[in-house]
């Protein structure tokens, strides 16, 4: 089915000759995702079926107090100083986006009347102007009411270098201006199909205009709602203390009937996983436990008990391997790996060929991650649409030795090879953390086999992960010859997520290596497969350059995927919680409830 | 004894400043900044990190963020959080309630346990009392907390399903409940500490006791026809307790500085996993308040224990 053929379904639909229902058959009939067929409805302009919600209790409180355990407990209350999730859940009770994706990564409204789209003139043709109409009937907790106004402030507090916001990067290159009291245009400088950046999900959190105006820029620390916020969201703040508790009661004046269903709410942080693990599905002290980074066959032991179940909820998150492109080992101009050197053995691909030969990724899956990493040979593994079914893997030692044995490496008398008076000899670093030194041990072991000798190095995660110029261990450094972690992916979009292969992005000492590209991978064809993806407003298209740039690096072989890893929580019985990997775990916590 | 406080106060003062030279420049000197999340979130764009790096001075040489440090610290201003960017002191008020409350009542327990028992103990040596007294208090102090934490959280709260395991500092019942919550979250904690300081303080005031019951006046006491009871309590134990009262005074500024580990395994809100947590978060302003803070208190109670010792005993001079 090519191009013009779905566009004249499309019409169809469009003409009533045809549901909407019956469309996205087809389109799954002909091997595409439903979210990609939504998708393609909704950028064409036609409106898109509320995702439907399970939420049954009849009348707003009476749940009694819901109970959630964080075992990195949040440390503050500012959406838009939040740099990792926990402070971005822990602002998520009170504050709210214009609108949220759910699991499947479409857009679902919250403050916002309705979803942008171009037949409800949400969407201009160009793909420059987004207008948002807002809801009417929303009032701050303090009573005022929600306008126009709050989010153009949001927008322009988070944009002012001089407040340093971590959601700066969302704002500094839009304008966004009010139309009248509930409307809200927001102006892009070029054509950008993925516009649901700005103002939406964790990065979109409006703040109120008369609580901060006059702590916005250098005084931004000061304002005394950073620690007692005052928001829209479907309960209001009483108490907080950084890292131990955070807590808030039902707010009555809620913009939705019937929300919210549980009369306080309580996040207690602190602790390990393990024992949050323990606290929701072996005891039931709580009713839910974020991020459980706990061994699966733990998790299913303690699901035993048969108080609570273990929710694993598909994003992009990937564990993958790099291959150091340059040489980390000389220095050009004062510089270590630096992008225009070639790496004396990497360079060669039959040597990357016989690395990703030695990795067992279904072991990995099969001993390590279980359900929560699963095994892949794609770096962009959703949504769905984005998938490419170009790549597969191979576990075969036997061949990896046989790869190298043509391409002159011959092995020495200590059973590693070398050529040309090299060895093949390479350092493989990682973050300290159980299942990366188990992973670790498991390729060392398949590449012994094959003549290939890895050093382990294994880095704490304060120190790898950190941004400090003078480490030489950082991952962005990437002073080694492979390294493993992962990247998160934020947003259904992969247009950010994949920045991190642009030769624009080099992590150099000029950027001080806060550059993404920290594996040096040079390939002009994939910089301008990705100029052209940012401005293209065909969604099919579009899913098929990211599907091209997923394809570059992989069959190159600069990068090995190794899991992929859906989010894991931990929920008692009796409640329901619609959950996301493309949001907060908190995105939808208005339409939470317990069943009885 | 003024000129004697005086002259350990004027010492106190340039083994502060050392303290707080060295704890700094370890703390720079240590890899890794606050910012691994910014670094690892491809939204965050770089320039953001670089300039809350400037505004926190974290790129200026070490020799002028120490001298900053100490300048504001000296006007009372202990600077402000990297992480939850609210002040040190409000961070550590927050938590000195718990840490009082949770590491106090344990080393009570501990006492209360210990003097009675290593008493009975030394007044019987080697009888079965005092064999399995000696058991327990070695088994007491040689077993690690996180063990018997968990040991404890296996039996009462998953096997028996008695005792919550997760600390609550902030119980929202009234009334009689409010306490009894409480008193129910507290137990587990507060038995694993004061086992743990009980079993060694046993065996101290134990040895404490028997050197005391040996000399000539308990003989003589007990020669002048006075009961077992009055020989113990009013000769023999007064003398014994010097020593304990000098350890116990040491012991103080660990109730401060609350209990790591344990804390960690409760998940109890005190000192401890605030040091710990702002550590692993690279949160230089708290990590090295409360350092100091704990410094401060040793110092000082090691002054206050010397004080004790010598009014508790005469012989002792000062001069």
């Amino acid at each position: 089915m090519n191009e013009i053929d779905i566009n004249s379904l499309i019409d169809k639909v469009r003409g009533q000759e045809m549901t909407r229902q019956q469309f996205i058959r087809r389109m799954v009939g002909v091997g595409l995702s439903v979210p990609m067929a939504a998708q393609m409805l909704l950028t064409s302009g036609l409106a898109q079926a509320q995702t439907s919600s399970s939420y049954k209790p009849t009348k707003r409180g009476g749940g009694g107090a819901l109970k959630l355990l964080w075992w990195q407990g949040a440390t503050l209350l500012q959406p838009h100083f939040a740099s990792g999730t926990k402070d971005q859940e822990g602002s998520r009770i009170f504050y709210e986006p214009l609108a949220a994706w759910d699991h499947d990564g479409n857009m679902v409204p919250i403050l916002a009347a309705e979803v942008p789209n171009s037949s409800n003139g949400g969407v201009s043709r160009d793909g420059k102007t987004i207008t948002w109409k807002l809801k009417r009937n929303v009032l701050w907790h303090d009573g005022r009411p929600f306008t126009a106004d709050d989010v153009v402030f949001t927008a322009a507090y988070a944009a002012d270098p001089a407040t340093s916001a971590y959601t700066k990067g969302s704002y500094s290159d839009v304008k966004v201006s009010k139309v009248d009291s509930h409307t809200v245009r927001v102006e892009f400088q070029k054509a950008s199909p993925f516009w649901a950046d700005p103002l939406v999900s964790a990065a979109g959190m409006i703040i109120p205009k008369h609580i901060f105006e006059s702590f916005k820029g250098a005084t931004s620390r000061d304002a005394p709602a950073n620690l007692r916020p005052v928001g829209t969201g479907p309960y209001k703040f009483t108490d907080f203390k950084p890292g131990d508790m955070l807590r808030g009661v039902i707010n009555n004046d809620y913009h939705e009937p019937n929300r919210p269903y549980f009369d306080s709410i309580e996040m207690k942080g602190g602790g390990d996983a393990v024992s949050a693990a323990r606290a929701v599905l072996q005891t039931g002290e709580y009713d839910y436990a974020w991020n459980l980074q706990v061994e699966d066959e733990l998790l299913l032991r303690l699901e035993q008990g048969g108080r609570g179940r273990t929710s694993i909820t598909p994003g992009g998150n990937i564990e993958f391997i790099q291959l150091n492109m340059a040489d980390p080992w000389t220095e050009i101009e004062g510089e270590r790996a630096h992008p225009s050197s070639k790496h004396p053995i990497l360079s060669d691909k039959a040597v990357r060929e016989a690395i990703s030969l030695v990795v067992d990724r279904a072991g990995v899956q099969k001993f390590i991650y279980g359900r929560t990493g699963i095994a892949t040979s794609n770096f962009l593994n959703n949504p769905k649409r984005f998938v490419s079914p170009n790549t597969k893997f191979e576990f075969n030692p036997d061949k990896a030795a046989q790869v190298l044995e043509a391409a002159g490496w011959r092995r020495g008398s200590d059973g590693i090879r070398e050529k040309g008076g090299r060895k093949l000899k390479l350092v493989f670093q990682t973050s300290i953390n159980g299942p990366r030194q188990k992973t670790q041990q498991i390729i060392k072991q398949a590449a012994q086999k094959a003549g290939i000798d890895l050093e382990l190095k294994s880095v704490p995660a304060s120190v790898y992960f950190s941004s400090d110029p003078a480490n030489p261990d950082t991952y962005t450094k990437f002073f080694a010859d492979i390294q493993m972690f992962t990247t998160t992916m934020p947003q259904p979009d992969p247009e950010v997520f994949m920045n991190q292969y642009q030769s624009s992005q080099f992590a150099t000492k000029a950027n001080k290596w806060l550059g993404r590209n920290s594996t040096r991978y040079n390939n002009p064809e994939y910089d301008k497969v990705y100029l052209a993806a940012q401005s293209e407003m065909d969604p099919v298209k579009r899913a098929a350059m990211f599907i091209r740039m997923n394809d570059m690096p992989v069959n190159d072989i600069a990068i090995i995927p190794l899991v992929y890893r859906p989010r894991t929580a931990g929920i008692v019985n009796n409640l329901v919680a619609p959950l996301s990997g493309w949001d907060n775990d908190l995105w939808l916590l208005k339409d939470w409830y317990k069943t009885t | 004894m003024f000129r004697y406080i005086l002259r350990r106060l004027m010492i106190a003062v340039p083994s502060l400043l050392g303290i707080s030279l060295v704890l700094f420049t370890v703390l720079a000197m240590a890899p890794g900044d606050p910012f691994s999340e910014l670094v690892s979130n491809p939204n965050i764009p770089p320039e953001v990190a670089l300039a809350l790096r400037q505004k926190f001075g974290l790129d200026d040489p070490l020799m002028v963020r120490y001298w900053n440090w100490l300048t504001a610290m000296l006007q009372g201003d202990w600077g402000y959080s990297f992480i939850s960017r609210i002040n040190v002191e409000t961070l550590i008020m927050q938590r000195i309630p718990v840490t009082l409350l949770v590491i106090g009542s344990s080393q009570l327990l501990a006492l209360c346990i210990a003097i009675p028992v290593g008493v009975y103990a030394a007044t019987r040596p080697y009888s079965i009392f005092d064999q399995i007294a000696s058991t327990l208090a070695f088994i007491g102090f040689s077993l690690p907390t996180f063990f018997t934490g968990i040991l404890l959280i296996l039996f009462f709260s998953i096997h028996l399903d008695w005792l919550p395991f997760v600390y609550r500092a902030d119980i929202p019942e009234t009334g009689w409940r409010f306490f009894w919550e409480h008193f129910k979250q507290m137990i587990m904690p507060v038995v694993v500490l004061g086992m743990f300081q009980a079993g060694a303080w046993t065996r101290y005031v134990r040895s404490a006791v028997l050197d005391v019951i040996r000399l000539d006046y308990v003989t003589t006491a007990r020669s002048k026809g006075l009961s077992e009871k009055v020989v113990i309590t009013k000769h023999v134990l007064r003398n014994a307790l010097i020593p304990v009262v000098t350890l116990v005074a040491l012991q103080m500024p660990a109730i401060f500085g609350g209990a790591i580990v344990t804390e960690q395994i409760f998940r109890v809100p005190g000192i401890g996993s605030l040091i710990i947590s702002s550590m692993l978060a690279n949160d230089t302003p708290v990590v090295m308040a409360v350092t100091f803070v704990f410094s401060t208190l040793v110092i000082a109670c090691n002054l206050l224990a010397d004080i004790l010792y010598g009014w508790l005993d005469p012989r002792i001079s000062y001069n």
